[in-house]
């Protein structure tokens, strides 16, 4: 087995739990060869609102969550060359970087390097106009909402680029979250930018590593028919990749948690369209021929990714303003519960007409089947749906117009004096949302602009 | 053979994801002995049908033998996903749990989880 390197997954989402990576370093700490920590914390979301941080604050706009995250690993992985890549920085990988340096000052952390892999940010050379006609490939049209963020998704190059100036750390802002698997490898096994086949198993190997539980039975259990030992002790994920393309999924030693065929086929397709071509900035890989094979205890091995060549675009995520969310629920409980909270119900769509006549405006009782319901409270409804139980009345709006989306949410909070008898637990906000758009952007003036650098202490 | 009708949840589980206003769904048959009873049942068709009240407007089946499972890819379904959508459920989570609770299939009974059991 020597030469392998070790990738194992410290987060899957900005806010995943944040101890989860430190028996994921344990288990590295006792491997030998190149041994790796990544952290996937940002989605489309995360960019612009950091973007928004940033505008007010150029040191801003990176994750709100590193010291939570990296004071737990840091010094344990400086110590055992343990080498952490992460999407941390956000809209500001320097600004990131920066952090990291102090956060290792506080720790008692001597000679850290630091890189950071900037040129993501499409605004940096484009007018909002030239971003705003990029043909949309996932999402709304972009029609003349103010641009907030507009950011490439940029592959493994850069990164495996930043490990190769020595870091310690590496602070990425946009890249496709399997790049940070895939620039370890490029790196340690000199991949050329060609074998397509290779680069496909490193993105396999990325794809169901850096969702971390999400492939060592987080997500997955169903108890009764898809059972998951010690769930609250999920383990993190580990992947073993050989120079040759060999893969197996592993997990963090004395974790709970589970690593099954059908754990990784679970995540093998999760957010996969066409299995034949998912395209990445690297490489199209083709999981048609993957197979899973039980190779021990919580360790599965993954063959037969293919590759075909990267296309000639990258996708970039473009965040405009999206105006406002307001959401309320009030439960009933009890006798006639289910009558109370639709009669509550009743009373929402008929203020509604009145407070914000100009918005569509959802109502619905959850405990009847509504999560699979649509707007107008049609779905597959539950049988059995009894009289005597426990109900949220729940209405929900958008709106350009923030005053009509509170005045929604103040009407459920009026059901306290002015509803049915037993209303209680009102619960409402309004939040200020951002919609986004998947476009299509040429290659060459994003790649042409990226750099690393490398971030002094 | 001794064959059962079943929910799809006894016989499969699945994982549902979202980009944009489209929903990916994989079912993937605990027993792989149900693949081509799920190939022949669990249809385009059926799959739109469940979500057609969401607003889908097409369903594009991908086959994967070698694992064995299938991947939906369900188009329109999200009423606006995180862009748009009012519902609880944004992102769509859940909508792998309605698949699998609203489609019924005729396979082996050895090939449904907990059948002995009932």
């Amino acid at each position: 087995m020597g030469g392998d390197v070790h990738i194992g997954c410290g987060a899957g989402f900005a806010g995943d739990r944040f101890d989860a990576a430190v028996p994921v370093v344990e288990t590295l700490a006792r491997h030998d060869g190149p041994r790796y920590l990544i952290y996937e914390v940002m989605g489309e979301r995360t960019l612009a609102i950091a973007q928004r941080l940033r505008r007010v604050n150029p040191d801003a706009g990176h994750s709100p969550y590193l010291e939570r995250y990296l004071s737990r690993t840091l010094a344990a992985c400086k110590r055992h060359g343990i080498r952490i890549v992460t999407n941390m920085g956000n809209a500001n990988p320097l600004g990131a970087a920066r952090r990291v340096h102090a956060l290792a000052r506080d720790l008692g952390i001597d000679g850290l390097r630091v890189a950071a892999v900037l040129g993501d940010d499409l605004l940096t050379f484009m007018s909002p106009a030239e971003v705003a006609a990029l043909p949309v490939v996932e999402g709304i049209g972009l029609g003349d909402a103010d641009i907030v963020a507009a950011n490439a998704y940029l592959g493994a190059r850069p990164v495996a680029d930043a490990l190769a100036t020595g870091a310690d750390v590496v602070l990425v802002g946009r890249t496709t979250d399997a790049a940070l698997v895939l620039g370890p490898l490029l790196h340690e096994f000199g991949w050329a930018a060609d074998d397509w086949d290779r680069l496909a198993v490193g993105t396999v190997a990325g794809h169901l590593l850096e969702c971390a539980g999400q492939v060592t039975g987080g997500y997955f259990c169903d108890p009764g028919f898809k059972d998951v030992p010690d769930l609250a002790k999920l383990g993190f994920p580990i992947g073993e990749v050989s120079p040759d393309g060999d893969v197996v999924i592993g997990k963090a030693d004395g974790t709970g948690g589970q690593v099954s065929r059908a754990t990784v086929c679970e995540q093998l397709l999760y957010e996969v369209h066409d299995p034949g071509a998912y395209l990445t900035p690297d490489v199209v890989l083709d999981m048609r021929e993957v197979t899973l094979e039980q190779d021990g205890d919580d360790r599965v091995r993954v063959r037969g990714a293919r590759g075909a060549p990267a296309p000639d675009t990258l996708k970039a995520t473009v965040s405009v303003e999206g105006g406002w969310l307001g959401e309320a629920t009030m439960a009933y409980a009890g006798p006639n519960a289910l009558a109370r909270a639709r009669l509550a119900a009743d009373v929402l769509r008929d203020r509604s007409g009145t407070i914000a006549p100009a918005e569509t405006v959802r109502v619905e009782v959850l405990g009847t089947g509504a999560v699979f319901g649509n707007d107008a409270g049609e779905g597959p409804s539950y049988r059995g749906t009894p009289q005597w139980g426990e109900y949220l009345v729940r209405a929900a709006v958008r709106s350009a117009d923030g005053a009509a989306v509170q005045a929604v949410v103040d009407e459920v909070q009026s059901l306290f004096c002015s509803g049915p008898a037993g209303g209680g637990g009102f619960r409402g906000g309004v939040s200020e949302q951002i919609r986004t758009a998947s476009v299509l952007v040429p290659r060459a003036p994003v790649e042409s602009r990226v750099r690393v650098e490398e971030v002094p202490s | 053979m001794n064959m059962v009708i079943a929910p799809l949840h006894e016989v499969a589980h699945g994982r549902a994801g979202d980009k944009g206003n489209r929903s990916n769904i994989s079912v993937i048959p605990y027993s792989a002995e149900a693949y081509p009873h799920l190939l022949e049942q669990v249809t385009e068709a059926r799959v739109l049908a469940a979500f057609r009240h969401k607003g889908a407007t097409a369903v594009r089946r991908y086959e994967l033998p070698f694992l064995p499972a299938l991947n939906f890819v369900i188009e329109d379904v999200l009423e606006g996903g995180v862009n748009g959508a009012l519902g609880l459920d944004q992102h769509g989570k859940a909508l792998s749990f309605l698949l699998l609770g609203d489609i019924r299939v005729t396979v082996p009974a050895g090939c449904v989880r907990n059948w002995r059991h009932r």
